[in-house]
């Protein structure tokens, strides 16, 4: 083990939140920064032109973090056995590299509900405790609408979001999303184009009485030099956009809006290739991490605080293996770390028309949604059991555009998936469908969990964190009753042929683990529900900040411009207040 | 040191320009005549036929258009499980390997390369050389098979992606579906072809940037 020269800061992981928290610290303080990151360093624009490669890129994976090292455990409960996620599966993997996965995600950037950060509160006031889904541990942020509102609009700034404002001060906008919290500034660029199945979704969902607006994307419509005085171009609508890296830098990548800012500082240091195994702490304090490089070599890295901001569930993990606070105990309700993992509940559908829509277009944000089933699902809702909603939004532009779009054709229309019957079905629907998609708010349950698989170890023999989750019966009567609204708007459209894909009836399947999970170290109100405060500050360890999804109390649509925004927050707290007094912020 | 292996193939049955008639049958032109030798990195020759003739019964040449033969589908996949896919490179590897529920993926312990051989062992020794309603007969037999499965993914990728990995030959498969390539914007037709083909020639990745690149199976030793 080498110990290194100690420093003031240490950031785990370059991702959003980490470079947001890295960057504000590097540039508005002396201190020095070191942030570690285990994969490689930015690969350049250039490289991301040579990705736009459906087969290496999108199906092997290349540029992901590699499953061989070992990622995580799944089941979908406590009386299963967890089996290793020994590939990733066609959904988001998690990012390796810096940037994380920022540099593949898809920029859809809407912000929450106010009502989300208040979601325990608002729903009991509403509904009563007793209705709503039994074992639920649903519960607030401790921080309201006006303590998140400000920095929302400080990442939409820096990231260049495109979009049309609905409720500017509290003034409602037609052609916005009516139904979003006061904004206090109008987006930094105007919407993206609406392309033509979302136009006649726009259309269609207006004759049915609701309100579609541009979906906010994070990618440019337009060049844009935000207020760090950095200048991007604007989309060029090339199709290859969630899930590849941007070529020309108009999809928001903290590898083009922020690591410039930070490299630029003499007090900030990116470390690449360096896999952190520990935080190691002495007498309640955090004293720096440890970490080990490419050839096997361990290092000790002293540090004054340490800003944890790996993928969401490796938070929790490092926390875990680091012995810092209480493992969650599913029998006994007891401790706090691990608590509260979820997913996104999901409605979704396949529609089908009989023109050509240039699927190859445009970019991964670019959708027309409406924010009608956005938040509470109402009295109708609330009969059924389905409380809380997401934005149900309309694309067309497949991301990789052909190998993954062949063979999306009418559910039954053909008997057999290979063969002359196959091949002519499929080449009479290519480009010629579109989706339909509502990623929405997910209850926490008492028995969904993390902790450390016994059996499985990662390539330096640490356990692998076990992911148990499952979908419940709410999550089905939700789902369904967003898929059942989704379905008659496509047919509204005139749609030929609809293939609906709600959260499956089956139980006993382990939920997806990707960069689409929140979870495991949440924020709160109180230490007794919580393992961060809500400044993402450690409640144990004052000088142990953990930011990211990790913090999220409850599953809610796209999450990053939330965790960006609390990532901003978090830096604001940490340089103007624990810095001037070194301890607990609450 | 293994013996290397080739596969002869009729140049005219690999690649080419698809020509569409005035009544939408699409013929395809060949400037190519004779045969070509292509070097096996992974099959046996005795192998090779057999993916040929399977995934031609996946994906056949008919009256729509061409095949997974004419686009040259079995060196894709060749080459796939010769690189750091076959051998399972980034897979996790670490036992105890448990069968689950789908949920889980592929959890067996056989890599790519051994699921294939096995796979090709099952379909028989005179696969390649059965009339075209037996193949069919013993592919449906193995149809929920993991090998079939990947068979038929393979086939797809193999059709459509970038020829650098040694499938759509000649862009074969794009020029079928009129997709037109990797292409670094459409910035200029964006909101513009509402409900109408917006159709160019097809480019390859390294047609587009100019210059070669090296896809991972090429980079990275199995």
């Amino acid at each position: 083990m080498q110990t290194l020269a100690p420093v003031d800061v240490v950031v785990v992981g370059s991702g959003w939140t980490g470079m947001i928290m890295a960057k504000e610290i590097a540039s508005r303080t002396p201190l020095s920064v070191v942030m570690l990151e285990q994969g490689g360093p930015f690969r350049g624009l250039a490289a991301y032109g040579k990705e736009m490669d459906e087969v290496d890129t999108f199906i092997r994976k290349r540029q992901a973090q590699s499953p061989s090292v070992g990622l995580a455990t799944t089941r979908a409960s406590s009386r299963d056995r967890a089996n290793p996620v020994r590939q990733w599966g066609a959904f988001p993997w998690v990012g390796y590299g810096a940037g994380g996965s920022s540099d593949h995600w898809g920029a859809t950037s809407p912000r929450f509900m106010p009502e989300a950060f208040e979601i325990a509160t608002h729903l009991k006031r509403l509904h009563g405790a007793d209705k709503l889904p039994s074992n639920n541990l649903i519960q607030d942020y401790g921080i309201t609408w006006k303590d998140i509102e400000p920095y929302y609009t400080r990442a939409e700034e820096m990231m260049g979001t495109s979009g049309k404002a609905g409720n500017l001060n509290g003034k409602k906008i037609e052609g916005g999303n009516v139904f979003e919290g006061p904004r206090s500034k109008e987006f930094p660029n105007p919407p993206h184009p609406q392309l033509y199945a979302p136009q006649l979704f726009s259309k269609a969902a207006k004759e049915l009485g609701y309100h579609p607006f541009p979906m906010p994307s994070s990618t440019l419509s337009q060049n844009y030099t935000s207020p760090d005085g950095v200048t991007r171009v604007g989309c060029q609508y090339c199709g290859h956009c969630s899930l590849f890296g941007c070529m020309v830098g108009a999809k928001a990548s903290p590898n083009f809006t922020l690591l410039p800012i930070a490299l630029s500082k003499k007090n900030f240091t990116l470390r690449t290739h360096a896999h952190v195994r520990r935080v190691e702490h002495k007498g309640g304090k955090a004293v720096g991490v440890t970490y080990v490089d490419d050839s096997g070599t361990q290092y000790l890295q002293p540090a004054g605080a340490v800003v944890l901001a790996a993928w969401v569930f490796n938070n929790a993990r490092l926390l875990m293996l680091s012995k810092i606070g209480q493992q969650y105990d599913p029998a006994s309700g007891k401790g706090t770390l691990g608590k509260n993992p979820t997913y996104a509940v999901h409605s979704g559908l396949d529609f089908f028309l009989d023109k050509p829509l240039n699927i190859f277009m445009g970019s991964g944000g670019m959708a027309t949604a409406i924010g009608d089933f956005g938040g509470d699902l109402g009295a109708e809702g609330a009969a059924e059991g389905a409380f809380r909603g997401g934005l149900v939004f309309c694309y067309t532009q497949g991301s990789p555009p052909v190998i993954s779009a062949f063979g999306t054709i009418p559910d039954g229309e053909v008997k057999q998936n290979w063969g002359s019957q196959w091949k002519k079905a499929s080449l009479k629907w290519n480009d010629r469908f579109g989706t339909f998609l509502s990623t929405q708010n997910h209850f926490p349950y008492r028995h969904n969990y993390l902790d450390l698989d016994p059996t499985y170890t990662d390539k330096w023999g640490d356990p692998l964190l076990r992911v148990t989750m499952d979908w419940t019966d709410a999550e089905r009567k939700q789902s369904a009753f967003v898929t059942r609204k989704q379905v008659a708007i496509a047919k509204a459209m005139g749609a030929l042929a609809i293939n609906a894909k709600p959260v499956p009836a089956a139980t006993g399947s382990p939920l997806m683990v990707d960069n689409h999970s929140h979870g495991g170290a949440i924020m709160g109100a109180s230490p007794q529900t919580s393992v961060v405060n809500p400044y993402l500050q450690h409640w144990q360890m004052s000088n142990l900040w953990v930011v990211g999804g990790s913090a999220l109390p409850q599953g809610e649509e796209h999450l990053t411009l939330t965790v960006a925004a609390l990532a901003y927050r978090s830096a604001d707290a940490f340089i103007d207040r624990y810095l001037k007094r070194p301890g607990p912020l609450a | 040191m293994k013996r290397r292996e080739f596969i002869e193939l009729s140049a005219n049955s690999l690649g080419g320009l698809l020509i569409y008639s005035l009544s939408g049958v699409p013929e395809v032109v060949q400037a190519q005549q004779g045969k070509v030798k292509v070097p096996l990195r992974f099959f046996t020759e005795a192998e090779a036929k057999v993916v040929v003739a399977a995934c031609e019964r996946i994906f056949p040449a008919d009256e729509t258009g061409p095949g997974a033969t004419q686009a040259g589908v079995m060196i894709y996949i060749d080459r796939q499980l010769a690189g750091p896919y076959g051998s399972d490179k980034h897979r996790y590897t670490q036992g105890p390997f448990v069968e689950s529920v789908p949920g889980h993926g592929y959890q067996g312990k056989e890599t790519p390369r051994e699921v294939y051989r096995a796979g090709i062992q099952k379909l028989g020794a005179d696969f390649a050389t059965a009339e075209g309603a037996k193949q069919d007969e013993r592919l449906k037999a193995i149809e929920r098979s993991y090998f079939f499965q990947q068979l038929r993914q393979h086939t797809i990728e193999g059709m459509f992606c970038d020829p650098m990995h040694g499938g759509n030959a000649n862009l074969i498969g794009w020029q079928w579906l009129g997709y037109p390539g990797p292409q670094m914007g459409f910035r200029e037709q964006i909101g513009k072809y509402n409900g109408v083909a917006y159709r160019v020639k097809p480019q390859s990745l390294e047609q587009i940037l100019g210059y070669p690149i090296k896809p991972w199976e090429d980079e990275e030793a199995g």
